[in-house]
């Protein structure tokens, strides 16, 4: 049965890339969930409190939001990060490499991020919004003291499955040369025939995914159980 | 506070045409009352309150509150107003996310309370409505008379001089509901506080209001003291409002099973306050010998004044029968049935 296992494996020696690699990957969701988490909040509020009966309600507004995010959501990865090629070297000076992929991650998930963000806003029920209003309280500290604070068990979750889906999307930055878990196991177990250097990345990622969506189940059962 | 020709319309929506919520209301109240709206569901009553906070624009006409013109005025004026404007709601409509604490100091966050006020404030309120011990709880953690409560106590931080209750104890069952109407009865003898209630419930009505105007189709039909209401219903819906609880005078089919089981004439006679008494009825039928029996109805106490709709089965030779009804007719209001 022993044999069975592969014997020719290289991970003893590529360990320390291995770890690098990991961090090059956690660098990158970590840049990518912190500013495409906060652009895609914004956007999330300007989504929902642009839509019919919202607070700020204004159709153009919205019809150009929605626009905006059904054009680009539905765009996999693999072809949105060559797609934005020319707006990255505009951006972050490189089409290639480490920057260029963060900035593709950030756009892409800044609008998958933006419509589960709406979905877990819309959970607040009108009612609790009305009575902050009979309150006296202006539109712009209902957004921010009302509508956030009460749909925040929900939008934790959001966060935590759009964090996963980042991880996923991450595997394909090998395609501009920008490193990471995904390409390493790419290049030197799959194209090296090495599955075991493939399935230690392949645990590192379930371990990292584990750890995240544990984290925000934590977090958001707490918030709720209050 | 004084509502004059208010008109709510809401625009045509796709495949609908224009939808007249309010619909020309007249409607004054005085400083301290307690004044009821009911209708049932569709009839505009919620429409109306919400013109009476802004949370709503009216389409035209006056809304004065305290010599305040509301219609035409700008969101920010209104936001200025509201803090004098206390609102409850059916289903509490609580903060989830702040403790009971959190969501009494929000209404003082916003008309700019200091924080030792604001301690001062909040506690006193919360053993006002009996809740000391409940501070640092969770919504969700209490029953639905305990929020109520809480929106109440909420609603009053700013020591609004008018507090708008939207059916606010239809989601209770009847001991709460209880509980919440007597803890509003205090807030208007011990603050003064004007209270407007919305409700389809004429227990309610009759458990708090001073004042009740009756609404339907977006129009009030009828409006009054709640006794005179209550004792004298005038349009066909107020009839059916005061029907639930106050017997007025059997159903048909109610009145066919009472005549398999009574012989003689029914008739119905109204006893109102400081009217002719029962004694005095009895007596009449006495004199003439006729038999009688009640069959249907009693005596109601309203803010302290009673009236009664008696149902009597009169029996005896026909020629008595008639000229005691006749009597009974020129005593107080009968109908026969």
């Amino acid at each position: 049965m022993l044999t069975a296992l592969p014997t020719d494996t290289r991970v003893g020696e590529l360990w320390p890339d291995i770890w690098q690699a990991t961090g090059e990957t956690l660098l990158m969701v970590a840049l990518t969930m912190l500013i495409g988490g906060i652009l895609g909040l914004l956007l999330a509020l300007g989504l929902y409190l642009t839509r019919r009966g919202g607070l700020y309600e204004n159709r153009v507004v919205s019809a150009v939001l929605n626009l905006l995010v059904n054009f680009f959501r539905p765009i996999p990865f693999i072809i949105f990060i060559a797609a934005v090629q020319p707006a990255a070297r505009l951006v972050v000076g490189t089409g290639i490499g480490f920057p260029a992929v963060v900035f593709s991650l950030i756009l892409a998930s800044m609008f998958g991020i933006a419509r589960i963000v709406e979905q877990n806003l819309v959970t607040v029920p009108p009612g609790v919004i009305e009575a902050a209003r009979a309150m006296g309280a202006s539109r712009a500290r209902i957004a921010a003291t009302v509508v956030l604070p009460e749909a925040m068990a929900p939008i934790i979750l959001g966060y935590t499955f759009a964090f996963v889906a980042v991880v996923d999307m991450s595997a394909v930055a090998g395609l501009i040369a920008g490193g990471g878990l995904g390409s390493f196991a790419q290049t030197f177990g799959y194209r090296q025939y090495d599955p075991t250097v493939t399935w230690v990345c392949v645990l590192i990622l379930v371990a990292l995914v584990q750890v995240i969506q544990l984290l925000g189940n934590t977090l958001s059962a707490r918030i709720l159980r209050r | 506070m004084r509502l004059r020709n208010v008109i709510k319309t809401y625009p045509a929506a796709r495949g609908r045409s224009e939808v007249c919520a309010v619909d020309d209301v007249d409607l004054d109240i005085a400083a301290g009352d307690v004044q009821a709206i009911v209708g049932y569901s569709g009839a505009g009553k919620s429409t109306l309150v919400r013109l009476l906070n802004g949370l709503e624009p009216a389409t035209s006409g006056s809304i004065q509150i305290g010599g305040t013109e509301l219609v035409g005025l700008r969101e920010r004026q209104l936001r200025r107003l509201r803090l004098d404007i206390g609102m409850i709601f059916q289903q509490f409509n609580l903060f989830e996310s702040r403790t009971v604490w959190g969501n009494l100091a929000y209404p003082l966050d916003i008309a700019g309370v200091g924080k030792a006020e604001q301690q001062r404030r909040i506690s006193e309120l919360l053993h006002f409505v009996g809740l000391p011990d409940k501070a640092h709880t969770y919504p969700r953690n209490l029953s639905g008379g305990q929020k109520q409560r809480v929106g109440i106590a909420r609603a009053l931080t700013t020591n609004p001089s008018l507090l708008l209750a939207d059916e606010a104890t239809s989601a209770l069952d009847p001991e709460t509901t209880h509980e919440v109407l007597r803890l509003l009865k205090r807030v208007n003898a011990e603050f003064g506080t004007t209270i407007v209630a919305i409700t389809h419930e004429m227990e309610v009505v009759r458990e708090l209001a001073d004042h009740v105007a009756v609404m339907e189709n977006g129009r009030v039909v009828e409006t009054g003291r709640v006794y005179d209401v209550f004792s004298a219903p005038q349009q066909p819906v107020t009839r059916r409002f005061v029907g639930t609880v106050v017997d007025d005078e059997p159903s048909t089919e109610a009145l066919a099973a009472l005549r398999t089981r009574h012989p003689g004439r029914f008739v119905k006679l109204e006893l109102r306050e400081g009217g002719p008494r029962q004694t005095d009825v009895f007596a009449v039928l006495h004199e003439r010998g006729v038999a009688f029996e009640l069959v249907f109805g009693g005596i109601e106490e309203i803010q302290g004044a009673t009236f009664g709709n008696l149902t009597l089965a009169l029996d005896g030779p026909t020629a008595s029968v008639d000229e005691a009804v006749r009597e009974l007719a020129a005593l107080v209001p009968a109908k026969e049935l």
